[in-house]
C-alpha cells in the first residue's frame, strides 16, 4: 500500500498568548523579555498565602476569540486546577478550565489544497495561565527558573480532528492567526511563542471511520517546522503500520535540525492531573448583555471584508482572499486604496511583487517595512506617468531595503520617467538606426520585433522612458 | 491591678482616660510572657522586646494628639498568616525559616489600626490537627491543666489568650480550628461567615473552608476585633462585597424573642455526658433569658465529617504542592535529580499528619475516584447547606456543643488520627456550610476544664450571634468565676 491508501487525521491544540497589559491573576507586566524574574510578584511566584484575581480583560479577549470563530459562549463558566509538579509551574497547579470552557462548538473556514472551502470545527476555547521558563546551564550546573512568563494569559483553541494534511494545518493556523490579529487579542508572534500548537496526528486506512492511535507533538512554533514535522510523522506512522507494527500513543518532540521526531522522556499521557474546581476563584458568570456588547464591538472580520472587496470594490476572489489573509495586508490595502483611489493596482502590488519579496525574505505580514502611504504614492506616481511600471518595481525593492517616500527615492535615484516627446523621439531614432535587422523583421510581419525595439529603447534610457509614448512613436516611425 | 487580666475594651477605656500607657500594657504582656511562656509554650516566635517597646512608645507619642481606638494595643497572630519581616512557619519544618515578603490583609489591618504584634502563635502543622501536638517545633499546653492539650489547630492563639500572654489573637478555622481550642481553653472564638474576612496572606489549607477570626477574652472584644478584620478585599475574590457593619452595636443584653434550635443529634451519641448537660443547661438559661429554644433534628454530623475530610484534604493536596523545595522553604540536601528534590524535600519537610492528608487528598482527586469521592462530597455539601438554610427559615441561631469532650490529655489521641478527626464533629458542618459560629465558655467540668457552647448563625448574621453570646456571657459570668490554674 502507498501513502495514497491512508487518510491522515490531525487535530490541533493552539495556544495563543493574549496581549493584555497585565498577567491573568496579578498585575505584573506581560511584556516579553526582561531580566529573569523581573516581571514577578508574590502572586505569580506562588508565595504562600497569595490568591489569584482573574483579569477581566482575559475573559473579554477569550469571548472575542470565541465569537470570531463562531463559538457558543458559556454563561456559567469557571476555573479549574490542573495539578502537576514541574519547576516552571510554581503553584504546582496551573489554573485552567476543565469541563466548562468559556467558548465551545465553533468553526473556521479554510481552503484545502484544491482551493475548496472547508469548515474546521472548534471543540472549545478556554483560558489558562502560561508557565515559566527553565534556562538550562550549559555547563550542567543546574537549571534556572524564570517566572516572567508565569501567569501570562493564554487561550487554548482545541480543534476537532478535522484536518487531513500538513497543508490544511498550515491554512488553519494561518486563519486563526489572522483572526486573532484582526480582533487584536494577541500579537501572534510565533518566534516569541505567543502562538504555538500541540499537533495530534494519526492515520487510518481510507474509508475507515475509526480513529487511529495518535501521537502528539508539543509546542510547535513555526509554520515551516509544523509542516515538516507533520509530513515526517505521517510517513513514520505509515511505515510502522506497513511493517506490521502499531503506532504507540506518545508525546513526541520534533527536532528541527535532524528533521525527526523523538519520544519525550516524560510520558505526560501517563500523568493524572487531578483537575478540580479552583476554590480560590468565584465562578465566571456572563450575562447575555455582556456577550452581545462584545459581539457588537468586534471589528470587521476577514470573511466580511472579503465579501465587501469582491462586491463593492470588484476584486477577484483570488485577490480578495489574498488581501484578507492578514489584517496587515488588509489594512494596508484599505488605506492605500483610499489614498491612491486605485484599489486594483494596490491589490495587484500586494498579491504579486510584495508577496513575492515577503516570501523571499521570509517576512510575516506584520513585518512589511513600509507604510500604506508609501504604497499609495507608488501607485499614484505610476498612474500619473511620473515613473513606469518597471521603475515602480525598482522603487518597491528600494522600499523594502530603505523605506522612505517613493517620490524621494525616484528623485535621489534619478528615476523620473522621460515623457518629453523630443527626448523620446531622439532615442527612438537612435534605436531604429542601430537595429536595421529588427526594423526589417517588423516590416516583414514579425510583430515581435517591436517589443525588442522598445526593450532596446528602455535599456538606452535605463527604464525611464514612458512606455506608452515609446510604443506609439515606434509605430509612427516604422510606418514611415 | 494586673493589666494582662483586662479585656481589650477595658484597656481602651483606660487608655482613653489616660490611666495607662501603651508602653505599660506592652511591658506587662512581655513580663507575663517571660513568666508563663515556658509552661504554656504558645509562641513560635516572640517579637524582640526592644522593638515592641519602641513601637509602644511611638504609639504613646501618637496618642498625645488624639487616638484611634486600637492604637498601642498588643495582639498575637497565628503563625499561618504572613507577616513581612517576621517568620511565618505554619509550625512546619518546611517553612522553619520562611519570611514572607508581604503582609496578609488582616495583618495590614491590624497595623493600620496601630496594633502591636507580640509574636506568632503555635499551631498544628499547616493547621491540620485538633491539639497543636502536630507542631514541628513544640507542643502547646493548656493553661487550665498543663498535662492537657489546648486544642487546635489554633492552640497557640487560644492558650495565649487564656494565659494572658496576649490580650487577643487571630486564629484560622477550617474545621473548628478557632472554636475548638477556644472551647478547650475557656475563651471566646469566632469563625466568621466564609467570605467575611479576607484570606489573602493566610497560608491556605483548604481554600473553600478556611476563615480567619478573633480569639478573645470576651464577646465584646470579639466584636471589636471582627470590626477590624471584616470587609471585602480586592485581593481575595471569595471575600464578599457587603456593607460594613459595626458589630459592637449588636452587644445587647437581650435575647427576648430570639428563636434558638437545639439539634438533638448534637447532644446524643459520642458527646460527653458533662458536655451534653452543659448544653442543656445553656438552653435553659436562654429560655430563662427570654429566648425560645426548641429541640429539632439536624442529622448531618457523620456525612459532614466525611465530606469535610474529602474536600479539605483534596484542596490541601493541591494547596501544599507549592512547597516543593524549589523557590523557598525546606530543600533536602539529599538529591541528584529533580524528582528527588521533590520527593525528599517533601518527605523530610512535612510531618506525618500533613502527609496523611496530602495522600488522602491526592487519592480522592485521582481519575477513577473523583466521582465517587470529591464530586459526591460536593453534592453532599450542597445538601448540608440546604438543611441549614431550612433550619434558619425557622430559627435565628443553632445551639450545639463546640467539642464533644473537654481538653484531652497530651498524647491521648495523637496516635489515633480517626479519633482526632471525630473531635471535629460539632464544628466541621459549620465550615462545610460556610456559616458563622462562635464558641463561648460556659462552665467547668468535674475535672475543672472549660466547656464551651457553640452558637451558629445564618450567612452574614454574626450580629445575632453577638447578641445572644453577649447576653449569655452576662448571665454566666465565666471569666469572673473561673481562671486558668496552670495545674501541673
Amino acid at each position: 500500500m502507498s501513502r495514497e491508501d491512508y487518510e491522515v487525521v490531525i487535530g490541533l491544540e493552539v495556544h495563543c498568548e493574549l496581549s493584555t497589559k497585565t498577567k491573568i491573576f496579578c498585575s505584573c507586566s506581560t511584556e516579553f523579555g526582561g531580566e529573569p524574574n523581573s516581571h514577578c510578584c508574590p502572586i505569580c511566584m506562588a508565595m504562600p498565602g497569595t490568591l489569584p484575581v482573574l483579569n477581566e480583560k482575559v475573559v473579554e479577549y477569550a469571548v472575542k476569540a470565541g465569537l470570531a470563530t463562531n463559538c457558543k459562549i458559556e454563561q456559567n463558566s469557571k476555573n479549574d486546577r490542573k495539578n502537576y509538579f514541574y519547576p516552571d509551574n510554581p503553584k504546582s497547579y496551573q489554573i485552567s478550565q476543565f469541563d466548562k470552557p468559556l467558548c465551545y462548538d465553533g468553526y473556521v473556514t479554510i481552503e484545502d489544497e484544491k482551493g475548496i472551502e472547508k469548515k474546521v470545527r472548534i471543540e472549545r476555547i478556554h483560558i489558562e495561565e502560561d508557565a515559566g521558563k527553565l534556562n538550562h546551564d550549559d555547563y550542567g550546573r543546574g537549571s534556572f527558573v524564570d517566572l516572567n512568563r508565569a501567569g501570562v494569559p493564554l487561550i487554548e483553541v482545541v480543534s476537532k480532528p478535522d484536518l487531513r494534511s500538513a497543508y490544511e494545518v498550515e491554512s488553519y493556523m494561518r486563519k486563526l492567526k489572522s483572526i486573532f490579529e484582526y480582533i487584536e487579542i494577541s500579537d501572534c508572534k510565533m518566534q516569541e511563542g505567543s502562538l504555538r500548537a500541540d499537533v495530534n496526528v494519526s492515520i487510518r486506512k481510507k474509508g475507515s471511520t475509526e480513529l487511529g492511535t495518535r501521537t502528539e507533538m508539543k509546542n510547535m512554533n513555526s509554520f515551516k517546522s509544523i509542516v515538516r514535522a507533520i509530513d515526517y510523522e505521517i510517513d513514520r506512522q505509515i511505515e510502522v503500520v506497513e511493517e506490521g507494527g502499531e503506532v504507540v500513543q506518545e508525546t513526541l518532540r520534533w527536532d528541527d535540525i535532524s528533521g525527526r521526531t523523538f519520544p519525550m522522556r516524560d510520558k505526560e499521557d501517563a500523568q493524572d492531573y487531578r483537575y478540580f474546581p479552583e476554590p480560590d476563584l468565584v465562578a465566571i458568570k456572563l450575562s447575555e448583555e455582556y456577550i452581545e456588547n462584545i459581539r457588537k464591538a468586534l471589528p470587521e472580520l476577514p470573511e466580511s471584508r472579503k465579501k465587501r472587496y469582491i462586491e463593492e470594490i470588484g476584486l477577484s476572489e483570488k485577490a480578495a482572499n489574498f488581501v484578507t489573509s492578514s489584517k496587515y495586508y488588509s489594512n494596508m490595502f484599505e488605506k492605500a486604496s483610499e489614498i491612491s483611489n486605485n484599489p486594483k493596482a494596490v491589490s495587484n502590488w500586494l498579491m504579486s511583487d510584495i508577496a513575492r519579496i515577503m516570501n523571499e525574505k521570509e517576512l510575516e505580514p506584520d513585518k512589511i517595512p513600509f507604510t500604506a502611504e508609501n504604497l499609495a504614492e507608488l501607485v499614484v506616481l505610476i498612474d500619473k506617468g511620473t515613473i513606469s511600471n518597471s521603475i515602480g518595481k525598482k522603487v518597491l525593492e528600494e522600499l523594502f531595503e530603505n523605506p522612505k517616500e517613493p517620490s524621494k527615492i525616484i528623485e535621489e535615484k534619478g528615476w523620473v520617467q522621460i515623457s518629453d516627446e523630443g527626448a523620446i523621439r531622439e532615442v527612438v531614432l537612435k534605436v531604429l538606426e542601430s537595429n536595421s535587422q529588427s526594423v526589417a523583421d517588423y516590416k516583414a510581419g514579425k510583430d515581435k520585433a517591436l517589443g525588442y525595439l522598445v526593450g532596446q529603447a528602455m535599456k538606452e534610457t535605463r527604464g525611464k522612458a514612458n512606455p506608452q509614448m515609446l510604443n506609439k512613436m515606434f509605430m509612427e516611425e516604422l510606418k514611415k | 491591678m494586673d493589666i494582662t487580666e483586662l479585656t481589650v475594651h477595658e484597656l481602651i477605656e483606660k487608655l482613653d482616660k489616660k490611666e495607662i500607657t501603651s508602653e505599660e500594657i506592652v511591658k506587662s504582656y512581655l513580663d507575663r510572657i517571660d513568666e508563663k511562656e515556658k509552661d504554656v509554650q504558645a509562641f513560635v516566635t516572640v517579637e524582640d522586646r526592644e522593638t515592641v517597646l519602641k513601637k509602644a512608645k511611638e504609639a504613646d507619642e501618637k496618642m498625645k494628639n488624639g487616638r484611634t481606638s486600637l492604637e498601642g494595643i498588643p495582639v498575637g497572630i497565628k503563625d499561618n498568616m504572613c507577616t513581612k519581616g517576621v517568620k511565618t512557619t505554619c509550625s512546619s519544618k518546611m517553612l522553619e525559616n520562611f519570611v514572607a515578603p508581604y503582609d496578609a490583609t488582616v495583618v495590614e489591618k491590624l497595623n493600620e489600626n496601630g496594633m502591636i504584634s507580640l509574636g506568632k502563635l503555635n499551631m498544628d502543622e499547616f493547621a491540620m490537627g485538633g491539639s497543636t501536638e502536630y507542631s514541628y517545633f513544640h507542643k502547646t499546653y493548656n493553661p487550665w491543666d498543663l498535662n492537657r492539650v489546648p486544642g487546635g489547630s489554633s492552640g497557640g492563639s487560644a492558650a495565649a489568650v487564656a494565659a494572658n500572654l496576649v490580650p487577643w489573637a487571630l486564629g484560622s478555622d477550617t474545621g473548628g480550628s478557632i472554636r475548638q481550642p477556644s472551647s478547650l481553653c475557656g475563651v471566646v472564638g469566632l469563625k466568621p461567615t466564609y467570605g467575611l474576612v479576607s484570606r489573602y496572606g493566610l497560608v491556605a489549607f483548604a481554600s473553600s473552608l478556611d476563615q480567619i477570626g478573633p480569639i478573645t477574652k470576651d464577646v465584646t472584644d470579639s466584636a471589636i476585633l471582627l470590626n477590624v478584620i471584616a470587609g471585602h478585599d480586592a485581593k481575595d475574590t471569595t471575600s464578599e462585597n457587603i456593607e460594613k457593619k459595626d458589630y459592637t452595636k449588636s452587644l445587647k443584653n437581650d435575647v427576648k424573642g430570639m428563636k434558638i434550635a437545639l439539634p438533638k443529634e448534637f447532644i446524643g451519641e459520642g458527646i460527653n455526658e458533662e458536655v451534653k448537660n452543659a448544653i442543656l443547661d445553656a438552653a435553659n438559661k436562654f429560655r430563662e433569658l427570654g429566648a425560645e429554644v426548641e429541640e429539632c433534628s439536624l442529622d448531618i454530623g457523620k456525612q459532614a465529617l466525611a465530606t469535610y475530610y474529602i474536600i479539605a484534604c483534596a484542596e490541601a493536596s493541591s494547596n501544599l504542592g507549592r512547597f516543593d523545595g524549589i523557590r523557598y522553604g525546606y530543600r533536602s540536601e539529599n538529591y541528584d535529580n529533580l524528582k528527588d528534590i521533590y520527593k525528599n524535600s517533601r518527605s523530610e519537610g512535612f510531618g506525618p499528619e500533613v502527609k496523611r492528608r496530602i495522600i488522602l487528598g491526592t487519592y480522592v482527586l485521582s481519575s477513577g475516584y473523583y466521582d465517587a469521592y470529591y464530586k459526591k462530597a460536593q453534592k453532599v455539601r450542597t445538601v448540608i447547606k440546604k438543611q441549614y438554610e431550612e433550619l434558619f427559615k425557622k430559627y435565628d441561631l443553632i445551639l450545639t456543643p463546640t467539642s464533644p469532650t473537654v481538653a484531652f490529655k497530651i498524647g491521648e489521641k495523637s496516635s489515633n488520627p480517626l479519633e482526632m478527626y471525630l473531635a471535629d464533629i460539632c464544628t466541621v458542618p459549620v465550615n462545610i456550610a460556610g456559616l458563622p459560629g462562635m464558641s463561648i465558655p460556659y462552665s467547668l467540668s468535674s475535672e475543672k476544664m472549660p466547656i464551651g457552647v457553640q452558637l451558629i448563625g445564618g450567612y452574614f448574621e454574626e450580629e445575632k450571634i453577638f447578641r445572644a453570646a453577649y447576653t449569655l456571657e452576662q448571665a454566666v459570668n465565666f471569666r469572673e468565676k473561673y481562671k486558668p490554674e496552670f495545674r501541673k
